[in-house]
């Protein structure tokens, strides 16, 4: 009779041991999560802000500026919601602008040209690196969330179900080149 | 930036990670970053100053072949306490799935976690036994890196999840600057790895070769590389077996100067590539390059534009192209410039700044690397000392 009981609260211990320790996994996750979104936030913003600093600049001409400022300040000031279609048509637009080898060169000729160039292809690669981590964070908290033994004893508590980041990031041509190929 | 890599192979044994890890910590230091490697290694070893040993590695069997690991309780205080001293901003962990260094260190640390998936394995019993163990450690791992499209999808399949895509970089300006000599020149064919693998595709070549010089007879062909040299040709003609010259083992420069010589270079190798490193050398080389059209290759080459592909295992196909190309000397003077052009984007230089930028998109925001004390039995009931 004690065996029996002493075998139960041993069982019930080793299985209160493995929620917590899953609780602790899916904190991680969920810390993973704010991470990689905070990371992916500030290339959006800093893409976001070196296209506007370029369309300002008078290096483009007026009709590329415009629609440059326009969809930067769109993806700047965008709402949560609205977000993910106005970072795509950013992305678009600076397709449409930079899509030709000859567009970059002529902002490399202009004063600090070259600088701001640099920062726009650093930004433009590194948003869709960015994102593809989010994303990838996003689908293990998923998968984990998703287990019996977390519905049933709402491990994950109050937090939101995370949520993909999915947009249009391809670079453009000119800029997501290499150097030198 | 302070950065972490470990390296889940014995470092005293040339291998291609532990190359890639070396040149890699080479040059992010010449950048001005504060490198450390964790290696198994001999102590009796001579290790460069960036190289901690995490003690020796254990030849044990696994996955089909001897493999040198490192686990055990040991090597996992060894890990922690790496971890504990470097505190690191980033940790670069490579082949985070394979039982050795990477693995215990995914499991020891927490924080930014970069992982560099380099081969393509086939999903084994093992991995799919070890699953449930695997998960927690592997999902720690803010960045994953593949080292090519084929690696990646592999990665996908097995794990889920995605990655970046970052070649392995070559140091191209060695290969560029290297002197060619005058022996290995002259309607050279160059062939390079292991001699007795036949993944590598020898006996491939070995089969075509007889067509090879029906076709161009004052056609040779330089093979470097270890195995048994008498095995290798015992297919061919008597008489032909004189055309086929054996270089041995060669250096890192040797290399350089024989792909610099060479007209023509071929990898027939059959499978088991998830990138293709010595095209990637032959091109930095200005070699014309026929391989066969794994997908590996395949993506190295720029399908096709920047060397040309052939059937794989097909001897006759390899045949065919190789007596075209050495009868076109303006087709492989086309090739060599395109590739060396293509092969830019494999630079050290173009490779490390991505390398970077994906240390510097997980680090943004985020703490440093400690050990993850919350693993610890001890953490958990309040008792753990610091």
């Amino acid at each position: 009779m004690t065996a029996t009981l002493i075998w139960i609260v041993v069982a019930l211990f080793a299985i209160g041991l493995y929620l917590s320790w899953t609780a602790g996994r899916l904190d991680r996750l969920h810390a993973r999560i704010d991470a990689s979104r905070a990371a992916l936030d500030a290339q959006l913003l800093r893409r976001a802000s070196v296209t506007q600093e370029l369309a300002t600049s008078g290096v483009l001409d007026p009709a590329a500026s415009i629609l440059l400022y326009q969809a930067a300040h769109a993806a700047r000031q965008a709402e949560e919601d609205h977000r993910e279609v106005a970072e795509s048509e950013l992305s678009q637009a600076l397709r449409a602008v930079f899509g030709e080898t000859a567009q970059v060169e002529a902002v490399k000729e202009a004063p600090g040209g070259e600088d701001a160039a640099g920062e726009l292809a650093a930004a433009v690669r590194r948003v869709p690196m960015a994102r593809r981590f989010h994303n990838d964070s996003v689908r293990a908290a998923r998968a984990l969330r998703r287990h019996r033994k977390v519905r049933w004893f709402r491990l994950a508590g109050h937090a939101p179900f995370p949520l993909a980041f999915e947009m249009d990031d391809e670079p453009p041509v000119a800029l997501a080149d290499r150097p030198g190929s | 930036m302070k950065i972490g890599i470990v390296c889940p192979y014995s470092w005293d044994v040339p291998g291609g990670v532990q190359f890639h890890i070396r040149d890699l910590a080479e040059h992010l230091i010449g950048l001005g970053h504060e490198v450390s490697v964790l290696a198994p290694a001999d102590d009796e070893t001579p290790l460069p100053p960036y190289v901690v040993s995490a003690g020796r590695a254990v030849p044990v069997p696994y996955n089909g072949s001897v493999a040198r690991l490192n686990f055990g309780f040991l090597s996992a205080a060894r890990v922690r306490r790496w971890l504990h001293d470097g505190t690191f901003d980033v940790i670069h962990i490579h082949e985070p799935t394979s039982p050795s260094l990477g693995l215990l260190a995914c499991w020891a640390a927490q924080g930014p976690i970069v992982a560099t998936f380099h081969t393509s394995n086939p999903k084994s019993r093992a991995m799919i036994a070890a699953y449930p163990i695997l998960q927690p450690a592997l999902e720690k791992i803010s960045a994953r890196i593949a080292v090519s499209e084929y690696a990646r999808r592999t990665l996908v399949e097995h794990l889920g999840g995605d990655a970046v895509v970052i070649p392995n970089g070559v140091d191209v300006d060695f290969f560029a600057k290297a002197e060619p000599k005058a022996q290995w020149q002259g309607r050279t064919i160059g062939f390079i790895g292991r001699i007795d693998e036949p993944r590598k595709g020898l006996p491939v070549l070995m089969r075509a070769l007889p067509k090879i010089l029906a076709e161009c007879p004052d056609a040779r062909l330089l093979v470097a590389g270890r195995g048994d040299e008498e095995e290798a040709v015992a297919s061919l003609p008597k008489e032909m077996r004189g055309r086929v010259e054996f270089l041995g083992m060669v250096s890192d420069e040797d290399k350089a100067r024989l792909l610099r010589s060479v007209d023509l270079y071929v990898a027939p190798n059959t499978g088991g590539e998830s990138f293709g490193i010595i095209l990637v050398e032959a091109m930095s080389a200005g070699a014309a390059v026929l391989a066969s059209d794994l997908d590996a290759f395949a993506q190295v080459l720029d399908q096709g534009s920047a060397g040309e592909l052939f059937a794989n295992e097909e001897a006759d196909a390899l045949a065919s192209a190789a007596v075209r190309l050495l009868g076109d000397p303006e087709r492989l003077a086309e090739l060599r410039l395109k590739g060396s052009a293509h092969v830019r984007r494999f630079d050290w230089s173009t490779v490390a700044a991505d390398i970077l930028s994906v240390y510097e998109t997980v680090t943004d925001g985020a703490a440093s690397v400690d050990t993850d004390e919350r693993s610890g039995l001890r953490a958990r009931f309040g008792l753990a000392r610091d």
